[in-house]
């Protein structure tokens, strides 16, 4: 049968104005959800404490659905490993035998260089580390790109605390819960962190893409040339993130601004470590101005 | 539909039950986010609006007029979304497909999926659009992305005509 022009569900007053109830109804909320879109849009920690609630609830889901999955994926890997292993205990030990002088030689670098500090009176901002976690699951549905960490506030995690990985940085931390904790990723449209380059030390920002790469945007003024395999790691600049973490490598050559694969990959499932927001050591005290006499 | 596929002495569901189960599926589409692993691209389908869009076109009174702000506050609170986005596109989306019901006399499944995929596509962008700003490298991942949604469509559909079935008629 056709549908008839006439919208009203029948002769019934009670159905017409029920029906036009529910319209009204929707409109309001379409008008509240602008409002809070609004509000978001403007303040995004706005609402951390909703989602933190959510976040409590669907963590432990995605840390248990986590394990379960590794057990499994594990299970090949451990066969070919235990066939492996006889040919790979060789391999390591010609390895060890091989790299023995380097090391050596490397233990002697890192004397001196503890020494030298030592002697300039060097203060090493070393951010302590807070916790380790997992990042259990992602915001793979949107445009932005947010981990979900399982730590929060009573393992000491704060917001603003950078995370990394294994391979590099990560990201960092922007709500917290009790034991949960959202982390904006390095590859976020929204991410800046200050970077240099391994080799000259020139400075630059790493912005994210929100393609799965950053943008390595140079910040000074004579002309930068990058070029493909240029490596990049944290610079300290600003705070926040300790210097000395790999971010990411030029993949392609530009002027300026070039993109970049970062080192961290957060689809593979692996720890990731939260240290302290590193607080830069404060600049050298001016010396006093001779006092003026009357 | 559903009255035929049941035996015929079957205890229906109970009122409320029914009415629960379509808030039930869509709220498990948007928790598909839970899902434990680190996308680097956003390329999952949006599943709480597939199902949403599958309750509104094959069973058009599961769902009342009402619900999609509320649906699309959860979904905003598990999807990295801002806030709201959702409860706007969503409820704008009911209208959408209101405006096609009012259009066409008789509607085959193509011409459901082809305005399920003009939602689709108006949701993802908008989301895209609130959510990051322009000059972001987004939009060729968004692109397959909305591809990726409309033919995962008939799944959804799929999944929401099976329970239908077995959920009791009013």
């Amino acid at each position: 049968m056709a549908p008839t022009r006439d919208r009203r569900p029948g002769f019934s007053r009670r159905a017409q104005y029920s029906l036009f109830l529910t319209y009204i109804l929707a409109i309001a909320g379409a008008v509240v959800g602008a409002v809070l879109l609004a509000l978001s849009t403007f303040n995004p920690p706005a609402f951390a404490a909703l989602r933190a609630t959510v976040r409590e609830v669907t963590t432990p889901v995605s840390s248990g659905i986590s394990a379960v999955f590794g057990v499994v994926s594990g299970v090949p890997d451990a066969i070919g490993s235990y066939f492996h292993v006889r040919t790979e205990n060789e391999a390591l030990r010609a390895e060890v035998k091989r790299t023995r002088a380097a090391l050596t030689q490397a233990q002697i670098i890192v004397r001196d260089n503890r020494r030298l500090r030592g002697l300039l009176k060097l203060r090493d901002g070393d951010a302590a580390p807070v916790v380790t976690a997992r990042i259990v699951s992602s915001s793979a549905s949107s445009t932005r790109r947010y981990g979900v960490l399982n730590a929060g506030s009573w393992q000491g995690v704060r917001e603003g605390q950078p995370v990394r990985g294994p391979d590099g940085l990560l990201g960092r931390i922007v709500e917290t819960g009790p034991n949960t904790a959202r982390v904006l990723l390095l590859t976020d449209p929204d991410s800046i962190v200050p970077v240099r380059r391994i080799g000259d030390g020139m400075p630059a920002l790493a912005a994210g893409r929100g393609d799965g790469m950053v943008d390595i945007r140079s910040v000074d003024t004579g002309d930068a040339k990058l070029r493909p395999g240029d490596r990049f790691v944290t610079s300290g600049t600003g705070g926040i993130y300790a210097p000395g973490v790999l971010v990411a490598r030029v993949v392609r050559a530009g002027s300026d601004t070039a993109p970049a694969q970062p080192y961290a990959r957060p689809d593979t499932f692996d720890f990731a470590l939260v240290s302290a927001a590193f607080v830069p050591p404060p600049p050298p005290a001016r010396p006093q101005p001779p006092k003026t006499r009357r | 539909m559903s009255a035929e596929s049941r035996k015929p002495f079957e205890a229906t569901l109970p009122a409320g039950r029914a009415r629960a189960i379509p808030w039930l599926t869509v709220m498990a589409g948007s928790l598909v986010t839970v899902a434990p692993f680190g996308a680097t691209l956003g390329l999952l389908p949006p599943c709480g609006l597939l199902m949403l869009l599958a309750w509104r076109l094959l069973a058009p009174l599961a769902l009342r007029r009402w619900v999609p702000p509320l649906l699309g506050l959860f979904d905003d609170l598990v999807s990295g979304q801002p806030l709201g986005s959702a409860m706007v596109l969503w409820t704008l989306t009911f209208f959408l497909v209101d405006l096609f019901d009012q259009r066409t006399m008789f509607r085959d499944f193509w011409q459901d999926w082809l305005i399920a995929a003009a939602a689709i596509a108006m949701c993802l962008a908008g989301g895209r659009i609130v959510a990051t700003p322009l000059t972001a490298h987004v939009d060729a991942v968004l692109v397959i992305q909305i591809v990726v949604s409309i033919l995962v469509f008939p799944l959804a559909a799929r999944i929401v005509a099976w329970i239908d079935r077995k959920r009791a008629v009013e």
